[in-house]
């Protein structure tokens, strides 16, 4: 079975879509998102519609911390200066129906299936949101996992890098940085653990949108970064009057 | 696995014989279990241990299990099936016919013969070919060893077991924190001693320990147990080949300690330079390296010494990365009816494509007319020709600064122009052709257009095409 991993879309409907296409061109069979529907962008309505859609398609949907953050309104009354994060988070809280929001509210943080733990930050503790970003973070995260028999694979965002961590021949996990679009060899007898990238937030300086693809049959795991209207999405941010950094952000990929 | 019977089938390959029976693998000859034809021989190995029992030798054929389904032409044998790792774990590939290097070697120590200087650069120069071949797919062999080198019948070489190799797009399996030597002791690498998996370079410094037991039936480093002994090759030359073997040509030892030379920067830069001197005899530059026939004194191994102490493990970029960064770079200058702003302008456009690759190689070309050496005293007539148009080729390059760039000059004959530049690019695995986009002046613009057009079309590489232009001071004068 083909699945796309889809993770930190952050309401950017023009690189979702990007990502969805290409994943067709893949045979790809079942889709999975990985949390952080919402926030920075300026379609979150459209991006949850478009999830609900995939959901009851059989897609995999989990919840970020974006999907929190956006819960409550006015979470800075008090703050004269909001950070540019609570700014769209209250503009976010605004877009969304609250029958979108409860939809976000509920969605699961974990997910297992054919020997995956797909969850948003690290398996250890799903709810703290921690992050998978060094071989010893990622370690925690794989061994949480794998005290389920049947684990082998963990696939998480909020990091939004994509890293593969394995282990060699030594006890320590050991960080690769994947080359995008060759299908890299990940066999059953093994741990893996991957975070995947985001969507619709690069920050590694390029702009093209991340995401991946893992074939449980032929355990193989393709890294891909799709090419997107990525300065259309950028004016719609400016268009909706969220901060500019955001704009700037979706340009650059920084 | 145990060992399989003749006969027996295994995922549609029929057994046979049993050709190799290692300590990692069996190697079986195998043909399709329903008689249908291949086209060409096969070979099915099968790992003793399966990844099952969690053993560490596994690891090896996972590895090339992994490597060898994605490498192509002529130098690895080509790959026609493998098992599921777990549960039926082989691999069938290509039986590439031939002998391998340390049956040659063999027959050497039998008949207590040495390799001719002409057959240890022949051979050099194929196993550095596919060596290249190898890097430019961002693989590193790691390790090249007589037993790892088949010769094929048709002169080229083929690598054979990938078990140690590391495939620049995935994970290396074989590396891990601590950071230990991986590889065979004789060949090994000084940087893989300390750790370091996926420098080109280590693959040349094993092709320069074949050359050196070629020419002298001697290992330059023994065949240390320890890792201690193998540490010993951070910091010591080996002793001077011509001081084991006096007949050997200068240019060859320099070639050899080249190869050999204990920082990686120091030695050819990638595996296409080393053939290219191996193939161009009279165009390598002798230095003190090659003329040596004393040890390294006492000193200046103790200064090395000191300074090895520190050495430890750095990452590499990519194989192909690197390899790209030291492009072998070809002029083809005009002859006759080159106008001054054609040499010039190709001048420029050679000094600006070299300007930015401190490790690049420069070989400057011209092709003559074999009507122009088809005199009466034929042989005498020929060297003095070509003496006279590479004199002409080495003033043409005199204004350049080539003090960072090796650079030859070659005189090709032949009376297709296009052709003779394309097959020189191909034979040499020049990255970069650089030629003037009118080579013979206007009144012939009629064919000129021809010769750099066919050869921007069948190049193996990039082509430059330069168009004249002079400088306004030239202009006035």
């Amino acid at each position: 079975m083909k699945y796309a991993l889809l993770s930190d879309i952050h309401s950017n409907l023009h690189a979702l879509d990007a990502c969805l296409a290409h994943a067709q061109t893949q045979g790809v069979e079942r889709m999975a998102i990985l949390g952080d529907l919402v926030s920075y962008g300026a379609f979150p309505s459209e991006v949850v519609a478009r999830c609900q859609k995939l959901q009851q398609d059989g897609a995999i949907v989990l919840r970020g911390n974006h999907e929190e953050l956006i819960q409550t309104h006015n979470i800075n009354t008090a703050n004269p200066n909001p950070s540019l994060g609570s700014q769209t988070a209250e503009w976010t809280h605004d877009q969304l129906s609250p029958a979108q929001r409860f939809w976000l509210e509920i969605l699961p943080l974990t997910a297992q299936v054919d020997q995956m733990l797909l969850v948003h930050a690290s398996a250890d503790a799903p709810e703290r949101w921690r992050y998978v970003e060094d071989e010893r973070t990622a370690a925690l995260s794989l061994d949480a996992a794998c005290t389920h028999p049947d684990v082998r694979y963990v696939f998480g965002g909020h990091v939004h890098h994509q890293s593969l961590y394995y282990r060699g021949t030594g006890r320590q996990l050991m960080a690769f940085k994947p080359t995008s679009g060759v299908p890299i060899p990940t066999p059953k007898h093994r741990q893996w653990i991957a975070t995947i990238g985001s969507v619709g937030q690069p920050r590694d300086g390029n702009p093209r949108a991340m995401y991946a693809v893992f074939d449980s049959t032929a355990a193989k795991l393709t890294f891909h970064r799709v090419a997107y209207d990525h300065r259309a999405a950028a004016r719609a941010v400016r268009e909706a009057g969220l901060p500019e950094f955001f704009a700037q952000r979706l340009e650059t990929g920084k | 696995m145990k060992r399989l019977e003749a006969g027996t089938e295994l995922d549609g390959f029929r057994i046979g014989a049993c050709l190799h029976a290692g300590g990692m693998a069996h190697i079986y000859e195998v043909t399709y279990a329903d008689e249908r034809p291949s086209p060409f021989d096969m070979v099915m190995k099968v790992p003793r241990m399966t990844a099952g029992d969690g053993a560490e030798n596994i690891v090896g054929f996972e590895v090339e299990h992994q490597i060898l389904q994605v490498l192509h032409g002529t130098h690895v044998p080509r790959f026609v099936a493998a098992g599921d790792l777990v549960n039926l774990p082989y691999l069938v590939m290509e039986h590439v016919p031939g002998l391998t290097l340390q049956q040659v070697l063999d027959a050497h120590t039998e008949n207590r013969t040495r390799a001719e200087v002409a057959d240890i650069a022949r051979l050099g120069a194929s196993i550095a070919r596919a060596a290249h071949s190898l890097h430019q797919q961002n693989t590193c062999h790691l390790d090249i060893k007589p037993a790892n080198v088949l010769l094929h019948p048709d002169g080229h070489a083929v690598l054979l077991d990938f078990g140690l190799s590391c495939h620049a797009h995935y994970p290396d399996l074989l590396a891990e924190e601590l950071r230990k030597a991986v590889g065979s002791p004789a060949w090994i690498a000084p940087e893989q001693v300390v750790g370091v998996r996926g420098d080109p370079r280590s693959d040349i410094f094993a092709i320069g320990v074949m050359l050196y037991e070629l020419a002298t039936s001697e290992l330059p480093f023994g065949n240390p147990q320890t890792s201690g002994g193998m540490r010993q090759r951070l910091w010591m030359d080996p002793t001077p080949p011509r001081r084991l073997r006096d007949d050997l040509p200068e240019w060859l030892q320099e070639v050899v300690l080249r190869c050999l030379e204990p920082e990686a920067a120091k030695r050819y830069p990638s595996a296409a330079h080393l053939a290219f001197d191996l193939e161009h005899p009279k165009q390598v530059k002798v230095t003190k390296r090659g003329k040596q026939i004393q040890g390294t004194p006492f000193f200046t191994h103790f200064k090395r010494w000191l300074k090895a102490a520190g050495m430890h493990y750095q990452p590499s970029p990519l194989p192909s990365q690197q390899i790209d960064e030291v492009p072998i770079v070809m002029v083809a200058v005009p002859n006759h009816e080159a106008s001054d702003a054609t040499l010039y302008s190709l001048r420029q456009a050679v000094a600006r494509s070299l300007g930015i690759r401190p490790g690049a190689r420069l070989a400057v070309v011209t092709v003559i007319s074999p009507n122009l050496s088809s005199t009466s005293e034929h042989e005498k007539s020929e060297t003095t020709l070509h003496r006279q148009y590479r004199t002409m080729l080495q003033q043409w390059a005199q204004p350049l600064d080539l003090d960072e760039h090796q650079t030859s000059y070659h005189v090709l004959e032949s009376s297709d122009v296009a052709h003779a530049i394309v097959r020189y690019a191909e034979g040499n695995n020049v990255s970069m052709i650089v030629m003037g986009a009118a080579t013979r002046g206007l009144q012939m613009q009629r064919f000129v257009t021809t010769v750099p057009i066919k050869v921007a079309m069948e190049a193996p590489c990039t082509v430059i095409l330069v168009k004249q232009a002079l400088p306004f001071e030239h202009l006035m004068v």
